[in-house]
């Protein structure tokens, strides 16, 4: 079966579930910046390639397609990788509310 | 206080379902009651786990389609996929009084409320229409006069998840348009859109970009992408546009 791109890509608001187990607060309202083409965007709006049975994800920038991030979540551990992620900014949700 | 910080986090609740009911021939809809469940915005989804008896476990996303509310009930849309591992199972074989684990809700990007205001546009792709459908709900119930449309793609008219529904919301609400295409198969004298949502179609329905429409787009990923670009084409402002892609969600 031929699998074209457009088909596997998701938000990334989708891993929004798995980053906030990493994470605690809310991940994709979370704004960062791409170390590659500069972009600042909200970690939702990002592209996401993950598949359902898979052990990760991967977190591509909606502008440039540079990789921001990759979450490996197998063997009882989260491994991540923040390569292309200049800053990462939340909301300190347990402040607010 | 520590409590506060401490509900935040993502904790696995078991849900028991306290109704069910057919929108479409492939699609349920499941009324869940989550003790301890801790309200949500519109738009927002949430993790369903099945475990099956030998230990293997499966994890879908779906979004929740009651309107924030208080209390502990919610209401997830599910589309049964043929070749599923998890929708068979929430959409055929599911009872009423049965469990199920969830985690959420979850999101804080694809969600609207009403102080965020409009107008709104929203189009969906099938059953695209579950967070949308939370944010319709959402502004009925708070008698919300922001004007929205609702530009709605299925393949036919048995297919349209809450038809009714949406006919209703038109019929009582203020400043809502609702306009299906359907592209695949059209009753007798269908006088709607019957082909896929195209650049011409959002011309004629979108709001004018000067009006600055905050859009939330909802469907398969192609759908998604194609409406995407063309409402940047058209001159809509990118960060006013939002999306959410199904992709091969494995069903």
């Amino acid at each position: 079966m031929e699998i074209h791109e457009q088909d596997v890509r998701l938000d990334g608001n989708a891993a929004a579930g798995l980053l906030q187990e990493v994470f605690v607060h809310e991940f994709s309202g979370a704004r960062g910046a791409c170390a590659s083409c500069g972009a600042v965007g909200e970690m939702g709006a990002q592209h996401l390639y993950m598949a359902p049975l898979a052990p990760g994800a991967v977190l591509r920038c909606a502008a440039c397609e540079g990789v921001l991030m990759v979450v490996v979540h197998a063997g009882g551990r989260f491994r991540l990788g923040f390569r292309g992620l200049v800053w990462l900014e939340m909301k300190d949700t347990a402040v607010t509310s | 206080m520590a409590g506060t910080a401490l509900q935040r986090r993502l904790t696995w609740r078991v849900a028991e379902v306290v109704d069910l009911g057919d929108e479409t021939p492939r699609v349920r809809s499941l009324v869940l009651s989550v003790p301890g469940w801790p309200g949500h915005l519109a738009g927002q989804h949430v993790d369903v786990r099945l475990t099956a008896d030998d230990g293997y476990q499966a994890e879908r996303s779906y979004s929740i389609a009651s309107a924030p509310a208080a209390g502990e009930r919610l209401t997830l849309t599910v589309e049964r996929l043929a070749d599923g591992e998890v929708s068979p199972y929430l959409a055929g074989e599911l009872r009423a009084g049965d469990k199920l684990e969830l985690r959420g809700p979850i999101g804080g990007y694809f969600v609207w409320d009403i102080a965020i205001g409009g107008p709104l546009l929203l189009v969906a792709g099938g059953s695209g229409i579950c967070p949308l459908m939370a944010m319709l709900r959402l502004r009925q119930a708070a008698g919300s006069d922001i004007p929205t449309r609702l530009l709605y793609s299925s393949r036919s008219l048995e297919e349209v998840i809450y038809r009714n529904e949406l006919d209703r919301l038109v019929a009582t609400g203020t400043a809502l348009d609702v306009r299906l295409t359907l592209t695949r198969d059209q009753p007798e004298r269908w006088a709607g859109y019957h082909r896929r949502i195209d650049t011409d179609m959002l011309t004629e329905v979108a709001w004018a970009p000067n009006e600055r429409p905050l859009t939330f787009v909802c469907g398969p990923t192609p759908l998604v992408e194609s409406v995407a670009e063309s409402l940047v084409n058209l001159g809509h402002e990118p960060t006013r546009i939002k999306t959410e892609r199904f992709g091969p969600t494995g069903g």
